[in-house]
């Protein structure tokens, strides 16, 4: 009966993502972008808020929003605006937030997000810019505070371009709510609008959640906010998807409230009512002009946008004949298709795919570097595939090789030749089954006898007597032959 | 008109502390802006697009390029109690 009820809750999610643009500088100041630098030291009078200050905006900031808007398939607003946002809060010197609300630059899009074998289509609502707000250090986390304070400020964010996508209620689960997000830092990664790195607060992630009522509506939505890496955009939602289930199953209703998922406990808890009170007051910025976004500068823009994740995506399967997993596996990270194509382009495709996706993926995610932070080459990789095919080495040895050149950047032809891995000539190889089958008579007679079970265990024996040195599928060969099998 | 609610939320908003009798003044100072705005709505504007700002200028925007920045000292030197090079205020309730 159980299972039975909560088929019938159907979960209702909406995302809202902030992520910081790749500019030098912020949106309305000439300060720089940094990252972990000393508090306060990239200010000035704009970004801290000073009385006169006029704030003027960064072109690179509109094009990049523009650009990302066109890779989720928005329209490009004619004309947009800028907005105060007003509201107290020490990270945010003015008193108000430089925001777009009802002409932002980019409204009604969508995205394809892989989700297993299937994908499933995630509407945009709108995208709009904005500055980010400085960064509150609270007592406890710095353990430096004086008796009367309470809290202290770092100015070095404040300003930072941010761009606000806000997607339709279409996320059907927790699991898919994880996909978008992670589609969503692909693309921006992919057209080189953001680093989109959560630990860096680069993208941030906040979900609507909700059960549909019986009858079809919605049901009351929570906002789920501080969800800072993709495992906990998951489990926060599935922790509040629980937590709705369990008041209507009792009978409950649930409130609209603001919630903050903590990972420790993996439950949700309620923010004070009363931070989260919201009368922004939007009005026009007026010390800003509107922006008239022409269609040749649009264009313009259309014209240097890069290959996104789903068009090269379609491209590995189309021109390298390889599955949608591996070719969603290698786009997922553009330096690593970049790597690819390379690759691709001297041996086997799939041989490569196979390798690159594989063996040297599990040896990146090990490490917890980027291909590009790798010793490994394309050169290297080429060279390595090329010494299985040959038959140099067998697949096995290929492995430890690319161990080795994983760790010392050396070339794999020297790796071999140093630890002397290459695979065991003809006569050697023969000389070792002949050994085995003498060795095992009783295996060898049921082989020949037409019972191919017990091949394994002589392919095994040669393999452990030719130390790695052996190609499993030709020993195997080898032994069949033998035993005229 | 604005009722005296409306004003005591306002000047909430705006963190002001009123005194009684200012909010009734600043009742009718505000009633009185909110009418002359009102005025507006007997116009017909039909088509016309609401202004965002007097200036017939557009796209007024600035390379992405760094300028001068605050050295942290004089950043800091308004601030009543900094703290390691950051800001310190109040708890925030």
């Amino acid at each position: 009966m159980q299972a039975q009820a909560r088929e019938t809750y159907q979960a209702v999610i909406g995302l809202e993502f902030h992520v910081h643009l790749a500019t030098t500088t912020k949106m309305f100041c000439g300060c720089r972008v940094t990252y972990g630098e000393e508090p306060n030291t990239h200010t000035c009078p704009v970004c801290l808020g000073h009385p006169g200050a006029l704030p003027v905006i960064n072109e690179k900031a509109i094009e990049l929003g523009v650009m990302a808007g066109l890779a989720l398939n928005c329209n490009v607003a004619e004309r947009a605006e800028f907005a105060r946002k007003n509201y107290f809060y020490p990270d945010l010197p003015k008193g108000y937030q430089i925001s777009q609300f009802d002409l932002p630059i980019c409204i009604g899009g969508h995205l394809d997000v892989p989700l297993g074998d299937e994908t499933i289509r995630v509407g945009i609502t709108r995208l709009h810019l904005e500055e980010d707000a400085a960064k509150n250090v609270h007592v406890g986390e710095s353990g430096r505070m004086h008796g009367s304070v309470g809290s202290m400020v770092d100015y070095n964010r404040g300003g930072t371009p941010l761009m606000e996508i806000v997607t339709e209620p279409d996320i059907p689960s927790p699991e898919a709510a994880r996909a978008t997000a992670n589609h969503i830092k692909e693309i921006m990664r992919a057209i080189g609008v953001s680093e989109a790195d959560m630990e860096k607060g680069q993208l941030r992630c906040d979900a609507n959640v909700s059960i549909r009522n019986p009858d079809g509506s919605f049901g009351t939505k929570t906002e789920l906010k501080n969800m800072n890496s993709f495992r906990f955009v998951e489990r926060g939602i599935a922790a509040e998807l629980a937590r709705q289930r369990e008041i209507l199953e009792s009978g409950g209703r649930v409130e609209q409230t603001t919630l903050h998922y903590d990972p420790n406990d993996d439950e949700v808890h309620e923010l004070r009512s009363k931070e989260f009170a919201h009368d922004y007051r939007y009005f026009p910025e007026p010390d800003l002009l509107p922006l008239e976004l022409s269609e040749a500068w649009v264009s313009e823009i259309k014209s240097r946008l890069p290959e996104l994740p789903d068009e090269m995506r379609a491209r590995f399967v189309e021109s390298y004949g390889l599955s949608a997993y591996d070719a969603g596996v290698l786009t997922a990270d553009r330096d690593l298709a970049v790597f690819y194509e390379k690759v691709a382009s001297e041996v086997d495709p799939k041989q490569a795919a196979n390798w690159i996706s594989g063996d040297l993926r599990a040896r990146l995610n090990e490490a917890g570097v980027g291909i590009s932070d790798s010793k490994v080459t394309p050169e290297h990789m080429i060279e390595l595939i090329g010494l299985v095919g040959s038959g140099n080495i067998s697949r096995s040895a290929a492995r430890d090789v690319l161990g080795t050149v994983f760790a010392s950047g050396d070339a794999p032809s020297a790796v071999v030749e140093r630890e002397g891995l290459a695979s065991m000539g003809g006569d050697a190889l023969s000389g070792i089954v002949d050994g085995v089958i003498a060795a095992n008579p009783d295996e060898a007679e049921r082989v020949r006898g037409g019972d191919k079970k017990v091949i394994g265990f002589l392919v095994g024996q040669v393999m452990k007597e030719a130390r790695g040195s052996a190609d499993g599928g030709r020993v195997r060969q080898l032994l069949l032959e033998k035993l005229g099998s | 008109m604005i009722s005296e609610e409306q004003v005591r939320h306002v000047a909430n908003l705006a963190r002001l502390g009123l005194k009684d009798e200012e909010v009734a003044r600043m009742g009718e100072q505000l009633g009185a802006i909110l009418e002359s705005i009102d005025k507006i709505g007997e116009l017909d504007l039909e088509g016309v697009p609401p202004t965002a700002n007097p200036l017939n200028l557009t796209n007024v925007l600035r390379p992405d390029e760094p300028r001068e920045e605050l050295p942290r000292e004089e950043a800091l030197a308004p601030a009543p109690e900094p703290v390691d090079g950051l800001f310190a205020v109040p708890r925030i309730d």
